[in-house]
């Protein structure tokens, strides 16, 4: 695994401190780890040439030989630049004053089409609209079954004409909107090769046949370097206005972003990112941008955590862990919020840092397991009282859990140590005002809800987690943390 | 009829494209230089082999071309194939030639999974298996209509639950019933997910461990043991990226992977990702998608497919 880009630069530029200036060759250097970030990215070899090109010269016309802190003046000219080019401000759906406004999703097998439909149904849905959904996929089997159960969930009606051609299927459903008084239809179409002369001409037909105010091609994140050619192919033969950027919520770093706005000018208008029908989000391209350099996407993991606060944690667990009487069953609480959030690993990964220490082998996430095992030996007073863990009773949970006693010794130590942490924490919050400056009311802090501590990353150095979601922040600490990394 | 012959026709436009490029290095720059060098890479890395591949191939016959004194382009691009086939974990036993077995299919949302399944029952039938599928994807709207459908066109049973049921159930209730009929090929069908989705990935595991010890106790008519071999091979889409093998790391660390198989590589992707991930991994690739019908699934061979991935 590459590690991240901004560690990769400063070993490129670490050896040549004390070197006093540094030469084009050295930025030769750097630019080479920026051309393998970049294809790591699955961004399109042509693509990667010209923009490391560019790069450099910005990069020599600046004078980042000059500064002291080069690598970072290569990372924030390369973050800018792929910003710029990923499109500066978000483009947004576009709608036209007839009555229905037609939107057509293509796109290839299994890039999405039918569960990003869905989610635009329920998007506009919610911004007032009516929208009707038509099944125009008639040859993978159930297809149109899946819109249909999908529309159900959301309560947007699905039409289907079985039998017909979907050309025909599209016509109908527009007049069938039009007599019903729905103002949007979402076409979902089969997916199709670029290479398909038929299929395409099929699209090309719907198309022709309703004239859609915005045509979306539906793109897999994960898609490798041929996207340039698939996209240049339905450009052709469709067109289309934008595109939706599908599993983004996966690790996939989405290179072909890039390329689709390079090659074609088009701009990514959605990202897809889970199964659920709200997780259809506005594009941002300066997260994207760090995202293909493998910065860690840490903006939209402190938002997930933040949902996960407010919405999770009670009123009370939360007060109990914020004046740090922490008990066992707040550790499997915590627990289940660290898996909520895909696991130590991929919490690890989006933080600066967290990759090197991933690829050190320093995380065991079996020790989450090994504990809940042990927890789920004790008593219930045993839990919410851990002072009562005696010898005699600790043995007792050593044999029901299967473990030695030495772990049973392990997780209280490790579970003393977290409650002496967050003390000291709490403690730093109770200083008054002046010595530790703190933005908006003191009166809230009461209701603060905390992130958890996160177990098992004790064994972490200083460049991990302490530095970053570790500790209990409050719903509001993350989301001030989050519009700073916007 | 050659290898070449067998899977030229689902990788004809595959070949096409990279024998074209291949013929303009070759024409271009028939000299060992390093424009010459910096063009193979370049074709490679836009297979999606990825860098570190990449460079593994050059590297090599960087290597042989010294050793042998290699004169020109061509006599190094003579090697290519062999090379990229060279990196291709061999399949020591294939699952679907096993006398008794049940395999499971595991992948990315939309990789082709149900669709590779339906073409493997049939494949089976013809081969006078006796072929059992099971829908173990509870999750997707009509995954389990999407997978009748295969079953009905292959003329084969499907044992399946209601939508939202526990899929370790389903695999165990599958088992149970090949174990009734006597089923030699069980092929499940799970539901897509993403390889980061940790709660997604501890609910596969349940499914394999649930399978694999029922499959264990399987016993003949006679009442006399008839275990099932129980495989897990991963489906991925030709045109994944780098991404694709992370994906396979996370899928083999969880489920200890048996095989690839790689679909939908009738369009233009080269399926390059393949190659890194057998090589990385040591996961043989077993068979290859190139169409939605059917009897669009060929078996796979390293030299042919480097073959006709080169021209
Ligand atoms: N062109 C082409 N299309 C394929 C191939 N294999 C599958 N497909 C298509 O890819 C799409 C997705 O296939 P499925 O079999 O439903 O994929 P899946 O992995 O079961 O998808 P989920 O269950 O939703 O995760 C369908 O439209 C298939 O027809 C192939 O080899 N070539
Ligand atoms: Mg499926």
């Amino acid at each position: 695994m590459f590690d991240n880009l901004s560690n990769r630069l400063q070993d490129v530029f670490g050896d040549l401190r004390g070197k006093g200036r540094l030469t084009e060759a050295d930025i030769d250097a750097a630019m080479r780890e920026i051309r393998l970030a970049l294809l790591e990215a699955d961004v399109n070899f042509k693509v990667v040439k010209a923009f490391v090109a560019r790069a450099k010269e910005q990069a020599l016309a600046s004078d980042v030989l000059e500064s002291l802190t080069p690598a970072q003046n290569v990372v924030r000219i390369v973050l800018e630049q792929l910003t710029e080019l990923l499109g500066s401000d978000a483009v947004k759906l576009k709608l036209s004053s007839r009555i229905p406004n037609v939107i057509m999703l293509v796109g290839l097998q299994g890039s999405g089409k039918t569960t990003a439909a869905a989610k635009l149904a329920f998007r506009l849905k919610n911004a007032g609209h009516q929208p009707l959904l038509a099944a125009c996929d008639v040859y993978r089997p159930a297809a149109a079954d899946q819109l249909e159960s999908l529309g159900g969930d959301i309560d947007v009606r699905v039409f289907r004409g079985d039998g017909a051609h979907p050309v025909q299927i599209a016509r109908d459903a527009v007049r069938e909107a039009i007599d019903s008084l729905r103002d949007i239809v979402i076409i979902d179409t089969a997916g199709r090769l670029h290479v398909d002369e038929e299929m395409m001409a099929e699209a090309a037909a719907i198309k022709e046949a309703v004239q859609p105010e915005q045509i979306f091609m539906v793109v897999d994140a994960m898609t490798g370097q041929d996207v340039v050619t698939v996209v240049q192919a339905f450009e052709q033969r469709v067109d289309f206005d934008g595109v939706i950027m599908s599993k983004m919520d996966g690790d996939a770093r989405g290179g072909g972003a890039l390329s689709i706005r390079e090659m074609t000018g088009k701009p990514i208008v959605f990202t897809s990112e889970g199964e659920k029908p709200s997780s259809l989000e506005e594009f941002h391209p300066d997260r994207m941008a760090k995202r293909i350099l493998g910065m860690g996407d840490m903006v939209s993991l402190i938002e997930k955590a933040q949902t996960l606060a407010e919405s999770e944690l009670e009123e009370e667990e939360a007060a109990r862990l914020a004046r740090a009487e922490l008990t066992f069953d707040d550790f499997l609480m915590i627990n289940r919020q660290v898996r909520k959030l895909g696991g130590i690993g991929s919490l690890l990964k989006a933080l600066p840092g967290g990759e090197a220490a991933l690829a050190g082998g320093q995380v065991d996430e079996k020790a989450l397991d090994r504990m809940v095992v042990i927890i789920n030996s004790m008593t219930h007073a045993e839990r919410a009282k851990p002072s009562l863990l005696n010898g005699s009773r600790r043995a007792r949970i050593a044999a029901g859990a299967g473990v030695e006693v030495f772990a049973v010794n392990q997780l209280v130590k490790q579970f003393e140590e977290t409650r002496k942490m967050m003390k000291k924490m709490g403690m730093l919050e109770a200083q008054p005002a002046a010595k530790r400056p703190r933005k908006g009311k003191k009166g809230k802090r009461n209701r603060r809800r905390s992130l958890p501590q996160i177990p098992g990353a004790g064994k972490l150095g200083a460049g991990g987690l302490g530095s970053g979601l570790g500790g209990s922040m409050s719903a509001a600490d993350l989301r001030k943390l989050g519009d700073m990394l916007k | 009829m050659s290898i070449f012959d067998k899977i030229s026709a689902g990788l004809a436009r595959t070949r096409e494209r990279l024998g074209e490029q291949l013929n303009v290095i070759l024409d271009r720059a028939p000299a060992l230089d390093e424009d010459f060098w910096d063009d193979l890479e370049e074709t490679l890395i836009a297979a999606d082999f990825g860098a570190p591949a990449t460079l593994d191939i050059i590297d090599q016959l960087q290597d042989s071309a010294q050793r042998l004194a290699l004169p020109d382009g061509r006599a190094v691009l003579a090697r290519l194939a062999e090379t990229i086939a060279g990196m291709f974990a061999s399949a020591a036993d294939d699952p679907f030639a096993q006398p008794r077995a049940c395999v499971l299919f595991v992948g990315i949302n939309g990789s082709g999974k149900t669709t590779t399944v339906g073409k493997l029952a049939r494949a089976g039938v013809e081969e006078g298996r006796r072929v059992l599928l099971g829908s173990a994807d509870t999750f997707r709207a009509a995954a389990i209509e999407q997978l009748d459908v295969w079953a009905g066109r292959a003329g084969v049973e499907v044992i399946k639950r209601e939508r939202g049921a526990d899929p370790a159930a389903v695999s165990f209730e599958v088992i149970e019933r090949a174990e009734a009929t006597g089923a030699d090929l069980v092929l499940i069908d799970t539901a897509g997910r993403l390889h980061s989705s940790d709660d997604l990935m501890r609910e596969l595991e349940k499914v394999v461990k649930v399978t694999r010890r029922r499959a264990e106790q399987v016993l003949d008519a006679a009442g006399g043991p008839a275990p099932l071999l129980v495989r897990t091979v991963l489906v991925i889409d030709a045109t994944t990226g780098q991404n694709g093998l992370a994906q396979a790391r996370e899928f083999d660390a969880r489920l200890d992977l048996d095989g690839v198989i790689i679909t939908k590589l009738d369009g233009t992707a080269k399926g390059g990702i393949a190659v890194a991930i057998s090589h990385e991994l040591g996961i043989p690739v077993l068979r290859i998608g190139v169409g939605e019908q059917i009897d669009d699934l060929r078996r796979f061979d390293p030299l042919g497919f480097a073959q006709a991935l080169i021209g």
